[in-house]
């Protein structure tokens, strides 16, 4: 399982997207969304907020584990490039690390997925890993 | 808008200004639509009861974004982000305070960058830590400044 690849999902990045993702969060802030304030920062133009690279995840693979409940632990993203309206992201999942641990009520299985998302001219936007935890 | 941050203003040990948000379950669901996660705990009461919590709570990514807010109201522009790491330690729930804090641990010279490294968390009104995380920020540097 460690190191299968487990999801690919292509992104296109619209700027409603970004300004939608900036109202739910409640980010008023104009790098979001405007473009004439965005023009003139060193970006050139609308950046999408840090966290907005969960929308750019890929399905959550069927991990079959005996368990019920899943909950979500850890994320960790590296930066490599902003992503902007017009970006087509494309995004693959492997699973990087399984382990256990005994929790209080039985066992916990926390599985580590990370995703390497690349931009339309093949540069390296972001890497994630998210830890979920299954008990 | 916000007030550009230079590496030279900067020093270990100060503190990022803080912000207090409030989820409501409204806010839950357009944040399910706006990060296309639809998983159930945080929208079905009885799907969050039955996993034996006290009622729908809120998405750890939500909380990582209130995380990541404060830091970019404070660093401006310019700045940006090179690491997040965002562990989640115990669920958050709608109408609760979420008391969102940082501070700078560490700054350094690396590749030609100018990184500063903070420690971000989300408390309750008890002080108690439900969300920490670490960020590293690059930052303009007063001496890279061009006039003109």
């Amino acid at each position: 399982m460690i190191g299968k690849e487990v999801g690919h999902r292509v992104t296109e990045i619209e700027k409603g997207a970004i300004k939608k993702f900036a109202r739910a969060i409640d980010d008023p802030n104009p790098l979001w969304q405007d473009e004439e304030y965005a023009k003139r920062t060193k970006w050139g133009g609308i950046i999408a907020p840090p966290t907005f690279i969960a929308y750019c995840k890929t399905e959550l693979p069927q991990l079959n584990l005996p368990l019920k409940r899943l909950l979500h632990g850890e994320d960790e993203i590296e930066y490599y490039l902003p992503i902007r309206p017009g970006d087509v992201i494309s995004s693959v999942c492997k699973i990087v690390d399984i382990y256990e641990k005994k929790g209080k009520s039985g066992p916990m299985i926390f599985t580590v997925l990370e995703t390497t998302h690349t931009n339309q001219a093949g540069q390296l936007v972001a890497r994630n890993r998210i830890s979920i935890i299954a008990y | 808008m916000v007030k550009q941050l230079y590496y030279e203003d900067v020093e270990i040990g100060i503190e990022i200004p803080s912000q207090t948000r409030v989820t409501t379950t409204r806010q839950l669901v357009m944040y399910a639509g706006a990060e296309d996660d639809y998983y159930e705990g945080h929208y079905d009461h009885l799907f969050a009861t039955q996993m034996g919590m006290k009622g729908v709570f809120n998405h750890g990514w939500l909380i990582a974004a209130f995380l990541a807010k404060i830091v970019t109201d404070w660093k401006g522009d310019e700045g940006s982000f090179k690491y997040f790491r965002i562990q989640y330690r115990a669920p958050t729930f709608p109408g609760e305070p979420i008391i969102c804090k940082g501070k700078v641990v560490d700054k350094y010279l690396k590749d030609g960058e100018h990184l500063i490294e903070c420690e971000v968390w989300a408390e309750d009104e008890k002080g108690n830590r439900n969300t920490t995380g670490k960020v590293v920020l690059s930052l303009p540097s007063r001496s890279d400044r061009r006039d003109g």
